[in-house]
């Protein structure tokens, strides 16, 4: 069967970013924006292939990822269970629904002062700071999740008799799936951001730390090349998980 | 007590009724007092107005709520709970999403421990009679409204219930959709025996698929009529041409539009004319 690679838009998405990288390694190399402020995409590209071959930044790039992959691995795992309770306890809920609601109103980096006096500088910190981030989205997808599952499955499970251990395993949670997808996606993206942004103020060595050293440094090449990957780095994840989100969207639309 | 009674009773009702307690702390009597008895293999049509209690005497049927006065017995027994041998169809797509056709249909019988090379020669039968041979590997999201409430029905059928219970489960179809999968529920009644028990709005549809069709009144729900259509079981949505068929409708409505009137707060005594 012939496939087709990409859609339409996603044709004509690439081609926007195309032109607009050609445009901008055009203004970057004509001299209208200054080497000093930004390299033009060419060379944050070849900057990024040196990293990559001499392995230069490779204990930067792992410890951020073991970060990254730890805070989205907790906010889903502690973020669904808290998720799940508040649903079975209404009282709770609406107890602490409102808090959950203004969450994101709040800057949670200003706590970055309590974090380095409970764990010292270190991927512990980070790793609070990333979750503190991320858990709330994984709280609120769990709820919404949970709120949408047809009461008409629920009454099946009734027929077929399940307990509620198995109605939660066979029909709740897959019901719930879409949502509970898209908490994944958003706890990774927010895990993501939290770590990068942490390394800046909170680390040794990750490459939020790396970006922040090349800076201090005047050290462009690397800065770019750095933060060229944390963009494909991120796109990258982001593109994987939101493919199977619209799966599973798209398989549960009625 | 209403007919038919006798040997074959396969359910009864005796004096039941349902009273909810609204959050005001006031009673809100929503059916009863109702004493009826299905035949077993009796195909048995509830007609009434909106908010009635149809949907509750099949809930307390499907032993999914418990009367507040009386008893149920189904094959002679009380119901507690959901009683085995009961399937019901709901109005409402209760399609499972993330199976397939085939899977949403082996469903039940891999909860009751059936073994495999059973559960795919039930399967393939029910899926092969509800038409959905081409379609069983296909996602609910992947089908029109009539066949994900096919598949429904295959769910239930595969099964072998020997009380089925259906709430509306054409109300969400076009009038074609409708007539057709109601011949289809008339092969399944005829191929399986089942005592079926449907609950509709549809007046031709009660009237077109049962042998008996009970007329509840406004809330709360009694039974106020019960008409025999006296059908040849075999029989199709030709019968709509029957003049018989015409005549049952009619009196089905001279009934309902009272009933319904009462519903809507509108009943005044010329109302019945």
């Amino acid at each position: 069967m012939n496939r087709r690679i990409l859609s339409r838009e996603g044709w004509i998405r690439l081609a926007v970013i195309v032109a607009s990288t050609a445009a901008f390694e055009a203004l970057c190399r004509a001299g209208f924006i200054p080497r000093t402020a930004v390299l033009p995409p060419s060379e944050m590209a070849t900057s990024l292939w040196h990293i990559l071959r001499t392995g230069e930044y490779n204990k930067d790039i792992l410890s951020t990822l073991q970060n990254v992959v730890a805070s989205a691995a907790l906010s889903v795992t502690f973020g669904f269970a808290f998720g799940v309770v508040l649903h079975a306890l209404p009282r709770l809920r609406a107890t602490v629904e409102p808090l959950l609601a203004s969450y994101y109103a709040i800057p949670t980096f200003m706590f970055y002062p309590v974090f380095i006096v409970v764990f010292g500088v270190s991927s512990r910190a980070i790793i609070a700071i990333a979750v503190l981030l991320s858990i709330v989205a994984m709280i609120a997808s769990t709820l919404t999740g949970l709120d949408r599952i047809p009461r008409v499955l629920r009454k099946t499970a009734l027929i077929y008799r399940m307990s509620t251990p198995k109605r939660a395993v066979l029909i709740d949670f897959p019901a719930a799936a879409p949502h509970l997808f898209t908490g994944i996606k958003l706890a990774f993206a927010y895990a993501f951001i939290g770590v990068i942004a942490s390394e800046f103020i909170l680390s040794g060595q990750g490459i939020g730390y790396a970006i922040a050293y090349a800076y201090n440094n005047f050290d462009n090449r690397n800065m770019y090349g750095l933060m060229l990957l944390v963009i494909l780095l991120a796109t990258a994840a982001n593109t994987a998980l939101d493919t199977i989100d619209r799966r599973l969207q798209n398989r549960s639309r009625r | 007590m209403t007919e038919p009674a006798g040997n074959d009773v396969h359910v009864r009702l005796t004096g039941v009724t349902r009273a909810f307690e609204l959050s005001s702390g006031a009673k809100l009597h929503a059916l009863g007092p109702i004493d009826l008895d299905i035949r077993r293999g009796e195909f048995f049509g509830v007609v009434g107005p909106s908010g009635c209690g149809k949907s509750t005497l099949l809930d307390i049927l499907a032993g999914l709520s418990s009367p507040t006065q009386g008893t149920v017995l189904f094959e002679g027994k009380p119901i507690n709970g959901v009683p085995d041998g009961v399937g019901v169809v709901f109005q409402e797509d209760a399609s499972f999403s993330w199976l397939s056709v085939h899977d949403n249909v082996a469903f039940g019988l891999r909860r009751n421990g059936v073994d495999a090379a059973e559960v795919s020669r039930r399967v393939d039968y029910a899926i092969g009679f509800m038409g959905l041979r081409d379609f069983a590997n296909a996602y609910p999201a992947q089908l029109s409204g009539g066949m994900r409430q096919r598949v429904c029905i295959a769910r239930t059928l595969v099964l072998q219930p020997r009380l089925i219970l259906l709430d509306e489960p054409f109300g969400a179809l076009d009038q074609q959709t409708r007539l057709l999968m109601g011949e289809e529920l008339l092969r399944l009644w005829r191929e399986t025996g089942a005592t079926v028990m449907l609950i509709t709005h549809a007046l031709d549809e009660a009237a077109m698929l049962s042998d008996r069709v009970g007329v509840m009144s406004a809330r709360p729900g009694k039974f106020i009529d019960f008409i025999n259509t006296e059908w040849p079981r075999e029989r199709d949505s030709r019968i709509v041409s029957d003049p018989r068929f015409g005549a049952i409708t009619s009196r089905l409505w001279d009934k309902l539009r009272v009933e319904s009137l009462k519903s809507m707060g509108t009943a005044s005594p010329g109302a019945s004319a």
